[in-house]
């Protein structure tokens, strides 16, 4: 974080040149005057990508491999809710094996993210690190069992997907290959040390302080009857909202605004904002966690359904150990498919897919023509569905920190903004924090 | 590197997704003992505590779309002894330089409701095309093994073990069955630089070309045998403009398809 200072008469402006220990890079400015808050911005410049514009014209069964580019730290989101909406558009029923181990693969991304977040990103402002490499030094076995975790997931998304990062194996139908029966049990003893480090890993970051900051949120995320959310259900929310996937976009709208490349989803019923990810899926679903995942969040000290964002890290933790347990489930239940992928007749159709990334709801909705080109595609990442959310908070954050020096409330906003784990390259794109002050309160 | 004092390492990221700076982070085994050998100077997505330059190495992702990143890498550039880009994004234009083939505009239009509050390049370009790159890292996304070859090479002051041959190479040693020869399903691994182990022909797909073009491709001959396959020109133009399409071997053989009709 680097800070470069201006004075212009009795004006102050503070620029924070990066927000850090996020992906994708985006900026942040604030305008106080005689000590109040006059304007919030989260400025998202990282440079737009235009994938929904030039999916135009490419085959459907090229846009889980195109889609998985918009986000090096989640492609499997996006291939996931890629062919989630297409098979949804064609009418293609997969099998259930193949169904499982999508859940698996997504499984393997959930740990790989919420580890990497946990143990590098976040914890070190609880812990007043600047990063986790720093961290390491003090609690050398904490970032060692967090680094062996992410690895874990990356072991899973390599062997079902050949490798971590933009795996090759997903396709509309089911998987180019899947793997053989002994494959999977070779990594059960790992999965079981998994569990028990992410058992430590909910207890750890459960005895954080966490500020105290509790707004009101709408909570939004999918819910299935039998399964935690992850790549089916309808769409929930804690106002009681219920909805199938295609009413989607009749209930939240993406507006655009002149300080982000990427757009910024409301309610279309009152134009409010939103909150998705892992607090809001453990605040509605968390009854369909594992056992393990489930007495961890009963017992870990936090009441639930909690409105505090920094609380976040917990709800992320016992997803972590959900999707171990989750993962080792499938792995002992697993009989390989006679068939890796569904035959099925290309036609017209037009369809829509939702699945919950590590960050939050991912909606896809696209439209096909004869030939099997794409004539519209429309993807809605979690991160642009939490922006306005997180200007919401900052504004309710600020008025009691308003008057303390610029590093500080610099801080602050950051660690807010963290614990949403925000994806800007997910949500197109950027962050730093520029703070302008009038009126005679600046340092 | 200058003796009894750790590199300095920087990471910038240009337009992309991450995922090849994430790469670093991904060195789950190695990372804790790499910090003891090199200083990460300045990497934002890992860390909030940055060091000014100059760097000794920079690892430069993503491409280069607009006017500011054009100011931002010749800063980079003044800044680092060793400049390497790490992925497609950056050594090629990645999968953003589709518009390079179309009207910007056109695509600003398709995604946001506000045309005028978007700024970009008409096209997107690699580093080297604005200033001089001192090796290249491919892939989309990178190999992290090549990535760990390149910074040990670099401590070491040896050159570094990248292969110039293609993905063909790498499948025959995997033992791999050619798709293409035994499936007729089409294949850019006889023109793709080798370093992903031959992944896309071992899940029985065809590659699609995420680390480039190798030395002295033919593409002609590759689109000629899809040709006789049965392989329309659409689909061929398609095959070669993805993930590195606008690599030039990649983007002269499209252009030269597109214009045979």
């Amino acid at each position: 974080m680097s800070e470069n200072k201006e004075a212009v008469g009795s004006q102050r402006t503070l620029k924070l040149e990066y927000l850090t220990r996020v992906e994708g890079e985006g900026g942040l400015s604030l305008r106080l005057e005689n000590g109040k808050v006059r304007d919030v911005k989260l400025n998202i410049f990282e440079p737009p990508r235009f994938f929904e514009a030039f999916l135009r014209g490419r085959h459907f069964q090229e846009v889980p491999d195109i889609t998985a580019r918009i986000c090096g730290i989640c492609p499997v989101a996006y291939q996931m809710s890629s062919v989630h909406a297409l098979e949804a558009a064609l009418g293609v029923q997969v099998d259930p094996a193949i169904r499982l181990l999508r859940r698996l693969l997504y499984c393997g991304e959930w740990i790989e993210s919420h580890a990497l977040h946990i143990y590098l990103l976040h914890a070190p402002d609880f812990l007043g690190y600047e990063s986790g490499i720093s961290m390491a030094g003090t609690y050398p076995q904490e970032v060692e069992r967090g680094l062996r975790l992410k690895k874990i997931g990356n072991m899973l998304l390599e062997l079902l997907g050949g490798r971590a990062i933009h795996p090759v194996s997903v396709c509309v139908g089911g998987f180019y290959k899947v793997p053989r029966r002994h494959q999977l049990l070779d990594l059960r003893s790992d999965l079981e040390w998994a569990i028990q480090a992410a058992k430590q890993t909910v207890a750890w970051v459960a005895s954080f302080n966490f500020p105290d900051f509790s707004p009101r949120y709408e909570f939004v995320c999918l819910s299935h009857p039998d399964e935690y959310p992850m790549n089916e259900g309808e769409i929930v929310s804690s106002s009681g909202l219920k909805l199938d996937l295609p009413e989607y976009e009749h209930a939240f709208l993406e507006e655009h605004v002149a300080h982000s490349t990427a757009l910024h989803s409301v309610r279309a019923a009152g134009g409010t904002s939103y909150f998705v990810g892992p607090l809001a899926r453990i605040n509605l679903c968390r009854d369909k966690l594992f056992p393990q995942a489930r007495a961890a969040a009963e017992s870990c000290g936090v009441s639930w359904p909690s409105h505090n964002p920094f609380v976040g890290i917990v709800a992320r933790a016992i997803e972590l150990l959900h999707a171990c347990e989750e993962a080792l489930s499938i792995i002992h239940a697993y009989q390989e498919p006679e068939c890796s992928r569904t035959e099925f007749e290309v036609h017209k159709a037009e369809g829509c897919g939702a699945t919950e990334a590590p960050r939050g709801l991912l909606f896809h909705r696209y439209r096909i023509n004869e030939q099997g080109l794409i004539e519209f595609a429309k993807i809605v990442p979690p991160t642009s569905q939490n922006l306005r959310r997180m200007e919401d908070d900052l504004r309710l954050l600020l008025p009691p920190i308003v008057h303390d020096s610029d590093a500080a409330i610099a801080r602050a906003c950051e660690n807010l903004v963290r614990s949403y784990d925000p994806c800007i390259s997910c949500s197109t794109h950027f962050l730093q924090v520029k703070i302008a002050r009038t009126g005679g309160t600046g340092h | 590197m200058p003796n009894g004092q750790k590199a300095k390492l920087a990471v910038f990221k240009f337009s992309s997704c991450d995922g090849c700076q994430l790469s670093l982070l991904s060195l789950e085994d190695e990372l804790l003992a790499l910090t003891q050998e090199v200083e990460i100077a300045y990497f934002l997505e890992a860390r909030s505590q940055t060091e000014d330059g100059p760097y000794d190495v920079a690892l430069v992702e993503g491409s280069i779309t607009t006017s500011e990143d054009v100011e931002r890498i010749h800063e980079v550039r003044r800044q680092s002894k060793y400049l390497i880009t790490i992925g497609a994004c950056a050594t090629s234009g990645g999968i953003q330089a589709l518009r390079n083939w179309k009207d910007v505009n056109d695509f600003v239009r398709m995604v946001y409701a506000t045309p005028s509050y978007i700024d970009c390049l008409a096209e997107s370009s690699p580093i080297s095309a604005h200033v001089a790159v001192d090796l290249e890292i491919h892939g989309c996304p990178i190999n992290k093994g090549q990535l760990l070859e390149v910074l040990t090479s670099l401590l070491l002051g040896r050159a570094p073990h990248l292969p110039a041959h293609s993905v063909c190479v790498e499948c025959k040693r995997r033992g791999a069955v050619c798709v293409l020869v035994s499936r007729g399903v089409p294949c850019l691994g006889p023109l793709t630089r080798a370093g992903c182990g031959a992944l896309c022909p071992a899940y029985q797909r065809g590659c699609y070309g995420c680390f480039g073009p190798m030395e002295s491709p033919n593409p002609e001959a590759l689109a000629s045998m899809l040709k006789t396959d049965g392989m329309g020109q659409d689909r061929l133009v398609r095959l070669l403009r993805g993930f590195t399409g606008y690599a030039e071997a990649f983007r002269s053989a499209s252009d030269k398809l597109e214009k045979s009709v």
